[in-house]
């Protein structure tokens, strides 16, 4: 049986759909003021004030952690710079206990969940105090309270699995949805279309999040794909979908909210493609001079979201440039003097090695620890104790 | 097929190498070309890449869409064609996505069609880890891709060997895993062996797949390891001479086809064998090694043969957990010193 809703036609017309343009969804100009005939959001000061915190301690973290990278202190590490109000904006328009599937450039949702900067340094320096116990690479966070499934590096590898956490959402009865976050480079793996499909075949309450940055490593977006952009393969899978500003908080926001309301009652899922720039480098392995020019990063520095959002709550009298100041003062101070007692602390015992690759340690696991045990108690100057530094990277 | 050249005195690094034996096989025939994910102006995250770009341009040498499925698939679609396409899986702990591709496909074409299908591709990809990247970014599977029949695998140690066995490889009508081990790619960012970067001739030349190499001589134990594994085991025999012992170091080189001869003979000479491996432990290619031996003459060993290899763990990222984890150099010394105590 087919399902087509097809009408007939006797001409052979060919169509690559291009007729169907998506629009840009935008609310909040660089100048912090609103274009003409956008409507203001329903946006609270509480919450305008703890997006911009968060926006901000990211920023301020990454640029500390990248240039303790630099300095041989930590292996590895990834900048959200220039996506913090996609990020952010969308983390904060969902219930604090809705599941976020997270690729690895989202670590503001993190932030604005009430991660604490003890939490952050404990996982990228991977002492005994890290929530999966020095076994992931820096930035793959994970916190099961705060509902951020942790890190996993294959990409696009979260999208499918959104649909089936939200799937049991839905089954469990919970007014809650799932947010899956991912590049537009990772939207090329197979995984995203799969997962896109089933999405909307079992009516699953998720919000496929894009951030289109621009570059995947050093592949720019029109090496990556010939449609204009991400948002229009929803149509294939007739899924709800919007295009937004990824540098407009306001926007993101905005649409976001819409978007978890639809997913939530109707268990429609929603495709959001936010368009932005990653301004960083891709990780601490990469050099993007290599690939793209100093201009085109400047013609982005100009469209900050962080600024634009600053400029938005200045005019509103919620913000000020003393608040400014003060607030970058402390997040500094607290991140450095956070990040030198974070590696400090030892790292995990020997033993967890061994644990939880099973639930219960198997003889032959048993038997390769003891082997290793006498092998250090020989050689105890060839391992060093202290939570050391390697050189990581992808 | 293995041509003598004498080394000059120019070192590449394994990287340098590589590249530098595709860019001679594109020049010389117009079929190979490649493709992968920041393999063009970029030069390749590991730099195996770097200049192919610059004088072949873009449709022979393919930036990809990040779709491990799509271009390794369209590779082997593209080898049954004729052409002969270098592929790269930057990190072959991504093998998952595209392994229908590879174990399916790449691997068994020729075997289904009854021949007639030829998949002559080079799948290139990187191993190994010791700079803390963690267990999805530092993974060998060495003996994952050695088990599955229907293609050859080499694991170079070094620049001279890498050019060979890469210029043999885009000749050979089989599909070859070519797999780099990553602390060997002369990458500054990732710590580098400096053993690895050796004399290289200019010329182009090819080393025969399927043949290890006695690096080193001995006559008390005989190591037998592959890539990273072979700097481990040079740097243990030179503490065991400094202790009197005599250690022989086969470089194996190639997975597959697997040079069981030259392993056979030298552990007939020296009656003790340690096989160093940054794999897993269990399943894998010291097990494979080990067989080889014993089930060829269980009778030609002084004792039981022994292996250094990866815990039966995925792979932590802290350094220090890392390290414990790892083979290197005293836990071979070690493993040597129970053997002759036992």
């Amino acid at each position: 049986m087919t399902t087509t809703r097809s009408e007939v036609t006797y001409t052979p017309t060919f169509t690559d759909g291009d007729e169907f343009r998506l629009p840009t969804f935008k609310l909040l100009q660089q100048d912090g003021t609103l274009y003409d005939g956008a409507e203001a959001p329903d946006l609270d000061r509480d919450k305008a004030l703890r997006i911009y915190r968060a926006m901000l301690f990211t920023r301020v973290l990454d640029e500390r952690m990248m240039a303790a990278q630099r300095q041989g202190r930590l292996s590895f590490y990834m900048q959200c710079t220039g996506e913090e109000a996609a990020v952010i904006g969308s983390t904060a328009a969902l219930d604090d206990a809705d599941m976020i599937m997270a690729q690895y450039r989202e670590q503001g949702a993190l932030a604005y969940r009430g991660f604490t900067t003890d939490e952050f340094m404990n996982q990228l320096f991977g002492n005994e105090q890290d929530y999966g116990k020095g076994r992931q690479m820096p930035i793959h966070y994970g916190s099961a309270k705060l509902h951020y499934m942790t890190i996993s590096s294959p990409l696009a590898t979260q999208i499918p699995q959104a649909v089936g956490y939200a799937y049991g959402q839905k089954l469990a009865g919970e007014k809650h949805c799932t947010i899956t976050y991912f590049g537009e480079g990772a939207a090329s793996e197979g995984d995203f279309h799969a997962a896109l499909n089933m999405a909307t075949v079992h009516k699953v309450p998720v919000i496929f999040f894009c951030r289109n940055n621009g570059y995947a490593i050093s592949t720019p977006t029109i090496e990556q794909f010939a449609a204009d952009g991400v948002a229009p393969r929803a149509f294939g899978y007739k899924m709800q979908v919007i295009r937004v500003d990824g540098n407009d908080v306001l926007a993101v926001h905005e649409a976001t909210r819409i978007a978890r309301r639809m997913v939530v009652e109707n268990n429609s899922p929603v495709l959001i493609e936010a368009m932005t720039y990653r301004l960083a480098a891709h990780s601490s392995s990469d050099d993007p001079s290599g690939y793209r020019s100093r201009k085109e990063e400047e013609a982005w520095r100009e469209k900050d979201p962080i600024l634009r959002m600053r400029h938005w709550l200045q005019d509103r009298e919620w913000w000020s440039e003393d608040d400014e100041k003060a607030l970058q003062e402390s997040l500094r101070r607290e991140v450095l003097e956070t990040m030198k007692r974070a590696e400090k602390r030892q790292p995990p015992a020997l033993e967890t090695l061994v644990s939880d690759v099973y639930d219960v340690i198997t003889p032959a696991l048993a038997e390769q620890l003891e082997q290793l045990k006498a092998h250090i108690r020989k050689y105890p100057e060839a391992y060093p104790k202290s939570a050391g530094r390697g050189k990581g990277g992808a | 097929m293995t041509t003598t050249t004498s080394a000059g005195t120019r070192k590449l690094t394994i990287a340098r190498a590589m590249a530098e034996a595709t860019a001679q096989e594109m020049r010389n025939d117009p079929r190979v070309f490649v493709m992968g994910e920041d393999i063009g102006p970029l030069g390749g995250v590991f730099g195996n890449t770097r200049g192919l770009y610059d004088e072949f341009g873009p449709e022979r040498v393919r930036d990809t869409p990040i779709s491990e499925t799509a271009f390794i698939g369209a590779a082997v679609g593209a080898a049954s064609d004729g052409m002969r396409p270098i592929v790269e899986l930057m990190f072959v702990d991504f093998f998952g996505v595209c392994m229908d591709a590879i174990y399916n496909l790449m691997a068994k074409n020729t075997y289904f069609s009854g021949g007639k299908v030829k998949v002559p591709m080079v799948l290139m990809t990187s191993t190994g880890g010791g700079y803390s990247d963690a267990g999805q970014h530092s993974q060998c599977l060495y003996g994952t891709f050695a088990h599955l029949p229907g293609m050859k695998v080499v694991a170079p140690s070094n620049a001279y060997d890498a050019k060979g066995l890469m210029t043999a490889a885009i000749h050979d009508d089989n599909p070859v895993v070519f797999m780099y081990h990553k602390s060997l790619q002369g990458m500054g960012w990732l710590g580098t062996e400096k053993g690895a970067t050796v004399p290289v001739p200019e010329e182009s030349y090819t080393l025969e797949i399927g043949k290890a190499a006695v690096v080193r001589e001995g006559h008390d134990v005989t190591l037998v390891s592959l890539a990273a594994g072979v700097h481990h085991c040079l740097r243990a025999a030179q503490a065991l001479e400094d202790e009197g012992f005599s250690a022989e170091v086969v470089d194996l080189r190639s997975l597959v086809p697997l040079d069981r001869e030259t392993l056979r003979a030298s552990v007939a000479k020296t009656g003790r064998l340690i096989v160093v491996d940054e794999d897993y432990h269990s399943f894998g290619v010291s097990g494979e090694i080990i067989a080889s031996v014993v089930e060829h003459d269980h009778a030609c060993l002084k004792a039981a043969p022994r292996r250094v290899a990866y815990p039966d763990i995925p792979i932590p990222f802290a350094p220090t957990m890392e390290q414990w984890a790892l083979p290197n150099a005293d836990k071979i010394v070690d493993a040597f010193h129970q053997m002759m105590l036992s």
